[in-house]
């Protein structure tokens, strides 16, 4: 693939920040979106925008058509069974939420444990933690290797009989980690528990093959793989999915509604309560096809082998710690570092002014950071639109950072 | 912008705070203990502080953060040692206007934060700067209303 004529493809990147290029590097955080996605959403705005499920008018069966197009075309995107199994969300920390609020409170008793790791977001700590506290459940915290992996070993350990939920994240936003999930699963699975994976920063960027991971769950969010905001995914396996019930309860998800019992719609419909995110599942849609068309592989591919490049070229400046995996071994295409006497901060204050723009901060992840004995780092995070251009721009700012900092001192 | 403009930012009495920061530390005996966080990027301070007949006796401060969170709370604790609690309490809103780029009053002696002035021009580097502030006036009013 080509990353060069693949950005033209993104109107936002052709602009100049600070009178220089734009180089964006944050897209862990959310990325940019093509033409195709822009496309899709005026479209329907301009054209069929109605509400879905419900019309007997044209509007609105095209409407519906596209929303449940878009469903159709997740489910194929993460080779789901059925489309059944594919629910509309808000995002990955919606996802996830719906999935303690629904299945956990209904399977999780005093003394059960739930397994998760030191890398976690917080959108897959919190969760478990307001569960635990509410059922006098025990959170469990997979230990955490000096090159930011989890040993099988420990999961084996750890999960036991007792455990009843484990949730892990695929790939970790801070350290670039692809932990085994298929492994892991099969771990959970030999102790009865039901396996979660935190989907969001790998649907993005690799192929997810849900049947062959055999996870219970996965979440993930639209706007980090060329969606708009506000549209993510909840997928589960139609056997748990449909013995559990909704949290949100109104229009939409309804079967019957009596004065004093209603029963739900079938799935997924029994979990989207409201008016659905219309244009957002349209969008994902859209940015589903984009990616397809490039090639999940080839994205892989292409970011692993920039992330590699970034690692390389990063590490030749005096100075520079970097988290995660080493250089050689397998990560996913972001490092987070930081240069010594400069805080991650100003850092991205000094980036910016070249026009380039990074993530400083605790990535959401704070008790990785306390983990790592750092209050904050500085991450530069590659999509399919990213050069090695680019990456050569940030390692001769770093170094006029260096340079800048050790001016003024 | 060039990397002129960030001198605007990084002005040399600003590094001079943050490499060399001044109370740096905990009262041992501090009467008022405030600790203050930055939830959208992990900055963290701790201000000890004791008032005597009104006025701030000492003030040091403990904890981590970017050059501009940290040479603010340096010269905070600077400008508010000796002062009356209602000067310390001015300061403050004086500050605020400053980051605003708001016009402010000049009969305050501010020394050294007049050169925070540039940061009013990053919006993203506002809350850095205003950290220990809001941790002192926190202290100071509660430290007030209790008296």
């Amino acid at each position: 693939m080509n990353a060069k004529e693949i950005k033209q493809y993104f109107p936002i990147l052709d602009q100049e920040v600070n009178g220089h290029p734009l180089v964006y590097l944050d897209n862990a955080a959310t990325s940019q979106k093509p033409v195709q996605v822009i496309e899709a959403l005026d479209k329907y705005y301009r054209e069929y925008n109605s509400n879905v499920h419900r019309g007997v008018h044209t509007l609105g069966n095209r409407a519906t058509d596209a929303y449940e197009g878009a469903r159709d075309k997740v489910r194929k995107f993460i080779n789901a069974r059925a489309r059944e199994e594919i629910v509309f969300t808000r995002g990955t920390t919606t996802s996830i939420n719906t999935i303690a609020q629904s299945y956990g409170r209904a399977n999780i008793e005093e003394g059960d444990e739930i397994v998760i790791t030191y890398m976690e977001h917080h959108s897959n700590i919190i969760p478990w933690q307001q569960l635990a506290k509410e059922k006098g459940a025990v959170l469990k915290y997979l230990p955490l290797q000096d090159n930011g992996s989890v040993l099988l070993e420990d999961a084996r350990e750890m999960i036991t009989e007792k455990t009843k939920i484990v949730s892990i994240m695929m790939v970790s936003n801070v350290l670039g980690t692809i932990n085994p999930i298929k492994d892991i699963t099969k771990i959970a699975h030999e102790n009865g528990a039901v396996m979660i994976v935190d989907g969001a920063q790998t649907a993005p960027h690799m192929k997810i093959d849900v049947q062959d991971l055999d996870c219970d769950f996965l979440a993930f969010s639209g706007h980090k793989m060329c969606a708009p905001t506000g549209i993510g995914v909840m997928y589960g396996k139609k056997e748990l999915l449909e013995n559990m019930e909704p949290v949100e309860f109104g229009g939409e998800m309804i079967d019957f509604v009596g004065l004093h019992e209603s029963t739900w719609k079938e799935l997924p419909w029994k979990f989207e309560g409201g008016t659905p995110i219309i244009a957002g599942a349209i969008g994902l849609g859209a940015a589903i096809d984009f990616l397809e068309e490039i090639g999940l592989d080839e994205i892989e591919e292409h970011e692993h082998r920039l992330a590699g490049y970034a690692m390389e070229q990063m590490s030749t400046i005096e100075g520079i710690s970097i988290y995660g995996p080493l250089a050689g071994e397998k990560r996913a295409g972001l490092v987070t570092f930081n240069l010594s006497d400069v805080h991650p901060h100003d850092v991205a204050t000094v980036l910016d002014a070249e026009g380039i723009a990074i993530r400083a901060g605790h990535h959401c992840a704070q008790p990785l950071m306390k983990r790592l004995n750092c209050s904050s780092t500085a991450r530069a995070s590659f999509y399919l639109y990213n050069t090695e251009e680019d990456v050569d721009k940030l390692v001769q700012a770093l170094v006029k950072t260096k340079e800048y900092f050790s001016d003024v001192f | 912008m060039s990397f002129n403009n960030l001198d605007q930012l990084y002005r040399q009495v600003i590094m001079d705070h943050y490499k060399n920061p001044r109370n740096k530390g905990q009262i041992e005996e501090g009467t008022l203990t405030i600790d203050m966080n930055n939830p959208t990027c992990g900055d963290r301070i701790r201000l000890t502080m004791n008032v005597e007949d009104g006025k701030v006796s000492e003030a040091k401060f403990d904890g981590e953060g970017c050059s501009i969170s940290m040479a603010s709370a340096s010269m905070m604790t600077q400008a508010i040692k000796g002062k009356e609690v209602d000067t310390a309490l001015k300061l403050s809103n004086v500050f605020s206007e400053m980051m605003l780029g708001n016009d402010y009053p000049e009969d305050l002696d501010l020394g050294d934060i007049e050169a925070l002035q540039g940061v009013s021009q990053f919006p993203a580097r506002i809350k850095c700067a205003t950290l220990a502030w809001k941790a002192m006036e926190k202290g100071l009013s509660e430290q007030k209303e209790s008296n």
